[in-house]
């Protein structure tokens, strides 16, 4: 029997930060006290706060460790495993009262939040079936395969729940339609392509919970009339790829996959395709064509695959985390989960809260909180004291909403009606360091690269809106250019094949519509508010605060600054690449902008 | 000629029609295989060599033009020999809102190479990707299969130096 279970998060933000590495030296001062038999090391799924990682957890007790290295591990095990004395210097420390707190629940981050779908992230081992078993997991598939087909489609259709993909598409409704498709063959397909740049929900649900997953698709089979799935996971989620296999193998040996389900007579296979490196194969007529093994171009709906999908036949595609939501639906009930949200918008959103924020991570909320409340009590506020400018949300598709707009409850219609759109959850905050002009400018590249090229709008309209937003941030930009451009985003949008040349020109909209004097002031005064646009700066010190210190002389890639010790140093406009590594490095902030 | 030509050179010239075509009997017959063979090609041999495409076209009978077609589609593919490790910047959204040019700047100056380019020792291949999903981190790179996070200007030399 183990006394104490110690999750350390294995997620990717976590990885990245050294969890690998604790996990490893934790091991050793476990063996060195002999205490391997006593304590468990579950290696968990992503527990959303990424900025503090790599994060450890020690059960029955629930003490939050954060920022733990491997060099913390002899004293965290001497002290606490062996003597029981909480290490206080590990605990996360409140920002806003400076006090040590050591539970997870104390921390606003997590205490605002309503984690349904991510129940399980963070919490069970996502190689380890019977975890996902014991609280819970497969009791919503089993009463689905118990219910006729229909019922099924009618409970998802009374939940509200809507597509967690982008478009918020009712998913009763597109069950219902594959559902009234007459075929011998129907496929299940889920969306795990998640090409926003920003955006890690999906990835985290694929591995922290794969199994949530799995039993979404079941269900969606059961509901359809489809005995098999497929699964088209980018081929840049490794882990979301191995965590998968190892979970359908599973669920296969305990008979919950495969052939006669639960001895009811019903069969599913699942199968995983990995994608290939294109944001356009996340619509879901180019996945289809991706998975024939063709190049991912779209094509026109109708016939929506609901009616022609895969190899012709009659395909339901619906996305990571809506699958996720519907086992919860079946087992606790249609009504539970319609109480949750708003009157459109039911139950929870997972958001990727990054950019210039405090608190980075995944964090789930009900629909309809606020904007402000995401970004202030679960984000903590914005870095460095800077002040808000907006939040990007939405990713290629989506748009900026500006300061006066933090109120805004979020949910899909209240997204809409202000030019940006839910999409799939990414949220990048930005402060007064942010030039909108730029940003709308990285947004158009992003998708004029990823226009798969097969219509004309999308394929001219985007690079032609481009050269104007280059142009723009080059300080070259023509007064006529904000009329060219709000001419060419409404062809764009309304003349484009698919979704992504739809949406494409969202960004820039937006932020025409809320930053007009950002883009009014690189063309008419030549001036980057944001201090952003290299062409548009010049760089100089400000003699009064420098104090010699030589760190930018030595950062400077150029040999552009000069200047003795303990004296005020002078950049050479002349030799000055206007790169910035002096801004970053000065500790004084005498590197200025004009 | 350049080192990653010769090296092209080498693999095509005595290309290993063995190798590939034992990779190829796994896949015959099924359908939807062609991005999965391209996959396979590539972590067998590390690009999509000429030779292996016009021969895949022959075994599955179709035009070599399809394969090309499909190869230059998707970003995973490599049509040219790479590097040993594999730099890849992140220019997603919250890297590119947490700075992340100026480190793709500098990485670039280091190398001495651009986008998409190899080093003439065929050390390094410098790319940059849409998200590595550790937005958490920004800015973010990955070398082979190691994450970096929280990325500054001058931690890019260091970091180069393991290598
Ligand atoms: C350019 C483009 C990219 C998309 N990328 C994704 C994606 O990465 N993941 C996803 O689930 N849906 C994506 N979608 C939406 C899908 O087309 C589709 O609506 C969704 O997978 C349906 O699932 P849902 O009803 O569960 O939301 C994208 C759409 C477009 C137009
Ligand atoms: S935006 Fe860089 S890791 Fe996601």
């Amino acid at each position: 029997m183990y006394e104490k279970h110690i999750l350390i998060c294995a997620g990717t933000g976590c990885i990245s930060s050294g969890a690998l590495d604790v996990e490893e030296a934790l091991i050793e001062e476990l063996k060195k006290h002999n205490l391997q038999d006593k304590v468990r090391i579950i290696m968990s799924g992503c527990h959303g706060f990424c900025e503090k990682g790599p994060l450890f957890i020690v059960y029955p007790e629930d003490i939050f460790y954060c920022e733990v290295t491997a060099e913390d591990m002899p004293e965290l095990v001497e002290e606490y495993l062996v003597k029981g004395n909480i290490v206080e210097r590990l605990l996360y420390k409140d920002p806003t009262t400076d006090k040590r707190v050591i539970s997870h629940e104390e921390i606003p981050f997590y205490s605002k939040q309503m984690r349904l779908v991510l129940r399980n992230c963070g919490v069970i081992d996502p190689e380890n079936i019977d975890e996902y078993i014991i609280r819970g997991g497969y009791s919503g598939m089993k009463k689905a395969l118990e219910m006729e087909p229909i019922e099924v489609v009618n409970a998802v259709k009374s939940s509200g729940l809507r597509g967690r993909g982008g478009a918020g598409f009712p998913t009763g409704m597109k069950w219902e339609f594959a559902y009234r498709s007459q075929n011998d063959k129907k496929y299940m397909v889920c969306n795990a392509d998640e090409g926003d740049p920003g955006a890690f929900m999906d990835r985290s649900v694929l591995e922290g919970d794969p199994h949530a997953v799995l039993e979404g698709l079941v269900i969606g089979g059961r509901a359809i009339g489809s005995d098999e799935a497929y699964i088209y996971v980018r081929a840049e989620y490794p882990l979301a790829i191995k965590r998968l296999r190892t979970a359908i193998a599973q669920a296969e040996e305990y008979g919950l996959l495969g052939k006669n389900i639960f001895n009811s007579g019903i069969d599913f296979k699942i199968n995983i395709k990995e994608g290939a490196g294109a944001f356009v194969c996340g619509e879901e007529t180019a996945l289809l064509a991706s998975i024939e093994g063709e190049r991912g171009l779209p094509r026109p709906r109708p016939p929506f695959p609901a009616v022609k999908g895969l190899w012709g036949k009659p395909t339901c595609i619906n996305n990571v985390e809506t699958l996720a939501n519907v086992p919860l639906i079946l087992r606790k009930g249609a009504d539970w989960y319609s109480s949750i949200g708003t009157e459109g918008s039911k139950g929870t959103k997972i958001f990727a809260l990054t950019g210039k924020i405090n608190n980075t991570g995944l964090c789930e909320v009900p629909m309809g909180i606020s904007l402000r409340e995401i970004v202030y009590d679960i984000g903590g506020g914005i870095r460095n004291g800077k002040k808000y400018k907006a939040v990007q949300i939405g990713g290629p598709s989506g748009g900026c909403i500006p300061e006066e707009l933090l109120d805004l409850p979020i949910d899909f219609d209240s997204l809409t009606a202000k030019g940006a759109m839910m999409g799939s959850g990414g949220m990048v905050v930005m402060d007064e360091e942010t030039c909108m002009v730029d940003l709308a400018r990285y947004f158009l590249s992003f998708t004029q690269n990823e226009s798969c090229g097969k219509c004309t709008p999308c394929r001219e309209g985007t690079k032609r809106m481009l050269e104007i937003l280059l142009r723009i941030t080059q300080g070259k930009g023509e007064p006529e250019d904000i009329p060219r451009l709000e001419k060419l985003a409404v062809s764009v949008k309304d003349s484009s094949l698919c979704g992504l040349g739809q949406t494409a020109p969202n960004p820039v909209l937006t932020t025409l519509r809320y930053f007009r004097d950002e883009y009014e002031a690189h063309i008419f005064d030549r001036r980057c508010p944001a201090g952003q646009c290299k062409d548009l700066l010049t760089y100089y010190i400000d003699a009064e605060l420098c104090i010699g210190c030589r760190a930018c002389i030595k950062a400077c890639p150029a040999e552009a600054i000069t200047g003795e010790k303990k004296e005020p140093h002078v950049i050479d406009e002349a030799k000055c690449i206007s790169c910035g590594a002096c801004f970053d490095k000065c500790k004084k902030d005498a590197v200025k902008t004009k | 000629m350049c080192e990653c030509h010769e090296t092209a050179a080498k693999v095509e010239e005595s290309f290993e029609y063995d190798r590939l075509e034992s990779l190829l009997q796994g896949f015959l017959g099924k359908k939807g295989a062609m991005v999965p063979i391209l996959q396979a090609i590539q972590s067998e041999f590390g690009y999509l060599p000429r030779p292996a495409m016009e021969y895949t076209a022959k075994r599955l009978r179709i035009p070599v033009s399809r394969i090309f077609g499909v190869a230059t589609f998707y970003a995973q593919f490599h049509l040219h020999p790479r590097g040993k490790y594999i730099v890849r910047v992140c220019r997603g959204t919250a890297c590119h809102v947490r700075g992340v040019s100026k480190v793709a700047d500098r990485m670039q100056e280091l190398l001495g190479v651009g986008v998409g380019q190899t080093t003439e020792d065929l050390k390094f291949t410098y790319e940059e990707v849409a998200c590595i999903g550790a937005c958490g981190l920004a800015p973010v790179m990955m070398i082979n299969d190691k994450t970096y996070g929280k990325l500054t200007t001058d931690k890019v030399k260091g970091i180069l130096k393991d290598y």
